[in-house]
């Protein structure tokens, strides 16, 4: 399933930067003589016919290729692969992508069983604010507001730069903030839903604790809307980095993408569209195994 | 709907017996007595409202306008509310007119995914079979690709191409109609997914009903009965799933002009003043009106939509798990 679509995927990405009007070399500092333009485009084989140009992308009948994993040359950061930028960029990326969602679980999951099992006082109409406001800040909000409290007004927390854990927290709560309110108002919904059930009156007919009511028994069904909803999540996780990275100048692959589409920089662009893609699409086929595995009803038969 | 008739048949059967109940209250009136009771509902909405009024009115009675002044980076006073920014303009009136437009993009990406996502949702739904199993398996995929950054690639490819064309039919400058038209198209394109499920099951519940089968049984086709006779029964849900939309639309339409991909200035929308608010953070001087009141802005307003689009849910569509 998985390979198919990566290659309809890579077709029109690959289409869509070519139909695009003018070319990487436009804005070459030195107004480029036609020769030095035709050179350069016979270098990386733009004067080839555009299924010729495809096929040698996909490397069917050519070395190299997206089917040996190879991204090609890079049109405007001449000196380097896509292979090269993407595994210089995608750790950093992966790393702020990891512990944002690390915390909007820690920090959600808790307040949405907090709230679920408040229902109807006051901790729940506090935590359920507080969860809805969450989910209105989004990153590039909640951003700049941070950098001048905590970075600027009272220098607690590094602003800008990359390097040691102290530098992830301040992006990782940016991004993860909104994500938070979200798993936590899921959370609430799911555990609400859970308590009601009989298996619950079931289990404190037998006496067992309120605390192992609610962790063992209950929370492994509360959580399902939360893991149903991870997929999308991780996606507008991924498109919340590029703000992120944008705003706090971190090194990752977010920036190269907007980057990279206005100068139409075609491998790169074709590569970053599939390296997301194959991405979200491996992370939503774990989430669909954790699912099967909390949930037994659930068979892939 | 199915409620409102049932509900009906009870209003004639009590009538019967008491004279004095002789009102049979409609599915609306009764969502609206059930609307009015949620509080942060009336709230918001009142508030939107409000905004979008003064949004509208505003430029016709400020004295302001949005020329350039060399009241540069003037703190919040009497005479400019929220302070103003680089050009001196008042930020009062940009915050305004950021709302405005992002309210307005909202709204069309809305109803644009709304026409995607009834036909699409409709269509399988009513066809059955291997058509449904193929249209639902492709929302699927769908959901699992990243959608945005194909926005963000279609955006800034196929801009120059869209304006040549406004520009050929319309003449004149077409830069902005063009991006205004992608940024539409984008973001309907990227929002029906949800309403196309939503609307397949209840198309799928409706079918099975008699009243269905009654007109098929009287020779009706295939897209009549779904235009004259499923589709305003599936009006309700789809109503309330276009104001949870909304703020979808217009948090991806301020990230957008955040990232510079969205409006262009001179025109602003609520991203692209919280982008021009952080271009000017640094450790010297921090112009924080410049951020606060334009991220506030666009919190309370996403905020408003939220709370009417949950109290309109709770309404109108009771039996659903929130954030489906």
């Amino acid at each position: 399933m998985l390979v198919p679509l990566v290659l309809v995927i890579s077709f029109i990405a690959f289409c869509l930067v070519r139909v695009a009007p003018g070319g990487p070399f436009d804005k070459e500092r030195a107004p480029a003589s036609p020769d030095i333009e035709r050179n350069l485009k016979a270098k990386y084989h733009l004067d080839d016919p555009l299924w010729k140009q495809y096929l040698r992308f996909i490397g069917i009948g050519y070395e190299g290729g997206l089917i040996r994993g190879d991204f090609g040359p890079s049109l405007k950061y001449r000196n380097h692969s896509v292979n090269d930028i993407i595994a210089q960029g995608l750790p950093v990326s992966l790393l702020l992508g990891l512990v944002s969602f690390g915390f909007s679980l820690g920090v959600g999951i808790p307040i949405g069983i907090w709230t679920a099992l408040r229902r109807g006082r006051w901790q729940d109409h506090l935590g359920s604010f507080i969860s809805i406001l969450a989910v209105c800040i989004p990153a590039f909000v909640l951003g700049p507001i941070l950098i001048v409290l905590v970075g600027i007004k009272w220098p607690i927390f590094p602003v800008g730069l990359w390097g040691g854990p102290w530098h992830v927290i301040l992006p990782a709560v940016t991004l993860g903030t909104y994500f938070a309110g979200k798993v936590a108002r899921l959370t609430r919904e799911g555990m609400s839903q859970a308590m009601q059930q009989d298996f619950i009156t079931t289990a404190r007919a037998k006496g067992v604790s309120e605390k192992s009511i609610v962790f063992r028994h209950a929370l492994r069904e509360g959580i399902l809307p939360v893991v149903t909803y991870s997929g999308p999540l991780l996606a507008d996780l991924m498109v919340g980095s590029f703000v992120v990275e944008n705003l706090f100048q971190i090194p990752g692959v977010g920036v190269f993408l907007v980057n990279s589409s206005i100068n139409r920089d075609y491998t790169m662009v074709v590569g970053l569209v599939i390296l997301y893609s194959v991405l979200l699409l491996t992370l939503n086929l774990v989430v669909d195994v954790i699912y099967g595995v909390l949930d037994k009803r659930v068979n892939y038969g | 709907m199915g409620c409102s008739t049932s509900g009906s048949i009870m209003a004639e059967v009590t009538s019967n017996n008491t004279q004095s109940i002789e009102l049979g209250e409609s599915l609306n009136r009764r969502a609206w007595l059930r609307f009015r009771q949620n509080l942060p509902a009336m709230v918001a909405s009142v508030f939107l409202i409000s905004l979008i009024v003064i949004a509208i009115c505003w430029p016709f009675v400020s004295g302001l306008g949005n020329q350039h002044s060399d009241a540069q980076f003037h703190a919040p006073s009497a005479q400019y509310w929220f302070g103003t920014d680089v050009h001196g303009r008042d930020l009062f009136g940009r915050v305004l007119a950021g709302a405005r437009i992002s309210l307005l993009v909202g709204l069309v990406g809305a109803l644009v995914s709304l026409v995607i996502g009834v036909f699409w949702g409709a269509t399988a739904g009513l066809l059955g079979g291997n058509w449904d199993n193929w249209m639902m398996r492709t929302v699927d995929i769908l959901y699992s690709l990243p959608s945005i950054i194909f926005v963000i690639v279609i955006i800034t490819t196929l801009e120059g191409l869209i304006q040549g064309w406004v520009e050929s039919i319309f003449g004149g400058d077409g830069s902005e109609t063009a991006r205004h038209i992608l940024l539409y198209a984008g973001l309907g394109a990227v929002s029906w997914l949800t309403m196309a499920r939503i609307v397949r099951g209840q198309v799928l519940a409706l079918r099975e009903q008699q009243f269905v089968e009654a007109s098929r049984s009287l020779g009706l086709g295939t897209w009549p009965i779904l235009w004259r006779h499923i589709l305003p029964n599936v009006f309700g849900v789809v109503i309330v799933y276009l104001t949870l939309t909304l703020p979808a639309v217009v948090l991806y339409e301020s990230f957008l002009s955040y990232l510079g991909l969205g409006i262009q200035p001179p025109h602003a929308s609520l991203g692209s003043l919280i982008a021009e608010g952080a271009a000017q953070i640094n450790p010297v001087r921090v112009y924080w009106w410049m951020i606060l009141f334009p991220a506030g802005g666009l919190a309370a307003l996403l905020m408003a939509l939220n709370f009417i689009g949950d109290g309109l849910r709770d309404v109108f569509d009771p039996k659903s798990t929130k954030e489906s």
